[in-house]
């Protein structure tokens, strides 16, 4: 019984986590983008500096009128959604935020591949959604969305790679419990190109070309309205959750900082996620967006090779340390 | 783990809850990959395909081979599929049934997989039937017993498939170049 509650406990935990932090995530880049952009941002929904509006944002998306165009394939087209959202839950079950088996969902023997596999599948929700919807910006949005995936998928996973052979498992726990200081230059580049090749996954910007909103209409996605399209992005959001998560494990000690005690290591993931998702809205109010070529030349002869140079560079220091 | 462990208790006649799953799965699985080949809706066949895909690394995790699940779904699911429904969106497959889905040479089809099937495992069952596996040990199928299973004992069959890959490679880039020549 107890097995059962202990299950159940974690579960409602990740879940709770799962729901509030990316609402936290899009308030900060309402806030964040405004104050940047010389603006305030939401002021009025819940008093204090409009803390409560994406909940106001849900409202309104709970009250729209849920339409599937007569020309859809009625049944992907609203399962696409849930295929999109799904896999960001299941991941965040995997992630440790701190030492010890009290702060981890589960623990995956081998983590990296159950996460990158898993975060490869919510892609499925937008291809579905590109061609259920018949239209042609959807589609468009659809091959652009596979189009970067494909080549974005390799480097995210080299990097990967890299921090799996430093580390010597592939568990997440277990690359934490194996983090050095030193690891931070060392894997720097690895850092860089799996951080990159995320946001391009996300296709956030400025790596947004299968949503582009001035050109394409925000591609697979025209066609949804309501809670269906809250749900994308919400996916969205959450892939930013977990993104900087992943980066913040993989590459950024996790738990370990230079100082804290130790029952205080799930701040200092916290901490770090935070900091990395600001990085992922400041790009976003920074960069123009990419254009489709420039996308698959950046990941075929920019981030590919460096992946590749970095884990070179892992293996040789890893035979001369040992 | 200890579920797997369990299981070799017990009977052939008294199956286990890993065995009932097993089971249920793998009629899943089939019954995906039926649908997969039959329905006349091209772009349903793929996520179909997906399912049967997803289903087999299920059984997988039922057999405690973790690795080889996640292996499974970041390569097919989220790689070959992708990379199918890029292709099936750069043709004119219509939402809906497409009425030249068909081939005539389904029976043919239907001889060569079912020979491939009987080939597979007949060589399987053969080459596996005295083996045996001691499940009170660490699992079979972890990532570290896989990793050590492939480089020490099957690391010549790794390499040379790895050789295999970059011919298949190389040979894309002489495709790919040629076609372009004959364009400028």
């Amino acid at each position: 019984m107890n097995d059962v509650l202990d299950v159940a406990l974690r579960l409602v935990i990740v879940f709770a986590v799962f729901m509030v932090l990316p609402l936290v995530v899009g308030q900060t880049e309402h806030k964040v983008m405004a104050h940047m952009q010389g603006r305030l941002g939401p002021m009025y929904a819940g008093g204090f500096h409009g803390w409560a509006q994406l909940v106001a944002d849900g409202v309104k998306f709970a009250q729209k009128e849920d339409i599937v165009p007569a020309g859809a394939d009625r049944r992907i087209f609203q399962l696409a959604p849930a295929v999109a959202l799904l896999p960001y839950l299941l991941v965040l079950v995997a992630i440790p935020i701190g030492p010890g088996e009290g702060a981890v969902g589960q623990v995956v023997d081998a983590g990296i591949f159950f996460v990158l596999a898993v975060m490869g599948v919510g892609v499925l929700g937008s291809l579905m959604a590109g061609w259920a919807s018949a239209n042609k910006f959807s589609l468009l949005g659809g091959l652009r969305t596979a189009a970067q995936l494909l080549a974005y998928e390799l480097p995210m996973l080299l990097a990967a790679a890299s921090v799996a052979m430093a580390a010597g498992t592939v568990s997440l726990p277990g690359i934490l419990d194996a983090f050095e200081w030193w690891w931070l230059p060392w894997q720097i580049v690895g850092a860089l190109v799996f951080f990159v090749a995320g946001l391009a996954e996300l296709q956030r910007p400025p790596f947004d070309m299968p949503v582009a909103d001035s050109e394409i209409i925000f591609g697979a996605y025209t066609e949804y309205t309501g809670l269906r399209f809250a749900l994308f992005l919400l996916a969205e959001y959450a892939g930013i959750v977990v993104l900087c998560g992943l980066t913040t494990v993989l590459f950024l000690g996790g738990w370990h900082g230079p100082f804290g005690a130790d029952g205080l290591g799930w701040v200092w993931t916290l901490l770090k996620t935070a900091v990395l998702a600001f990085v992922v809205i400041w790009l976003r109010v920074s960069y123009p967006r990419l254009r489709e070529d420039q996308l698959q030349k950046l990941a075929w002869t920019t981030l590919i090779p460096l992946a590749l140079a970095q884990i070179a560079l892992t293996g040789i220091v890893k035979v001369a340390i040992s | 783990m200890t579920l797997a462990a369990a299981a070799a208790h017990s009977g052939f006649l008294s199956p286990t809850g890993v065995e009932i799953a097993f089971v249920l799965v793998g009629i899943a699985t089939l019954g995906a990959a039926l649908v997969t080949v039959t329905t006349k809706q091209l772009v349903h066949a793929v996520l179909w395909l997906v399912v049967a895909l997803g289903g087999l690394a299920v059984e997988y995790l039922l057999l405690t081979a973790e690795f080889i699940a996640w292996v499974q779904v970041l390569i097919y699911v989220g790689s070959v599929v992708v990379l199918l429904l890029f292709g099936l969106m750069l043709t004119k497959a219509p939402i809906g049934r497409s009425p030249d889905a068909d081939s005539g040479n389904r029976w043919a089809a239907l001889a060569v997989a079912a020979a491939s099937a009987g080939a597979l495992v007949w060589v399987v069952v053969d080459a596996f039937r005295t083996t045996w596996i001691n499940l009170d040990g660490p699992a079979q199928g972890s990532t570290e017993a896989t990793g050590s299973f492939l480089f020490r004992h099957w690391v010549l069959p790794f390499e040379a498939l790895s050789v295999l890959l970059l011919a298949a490679l190389v040979g894309a880039i002489v495709l790919s170049r040629k076609r372009g020549k004959e364009q400028s």
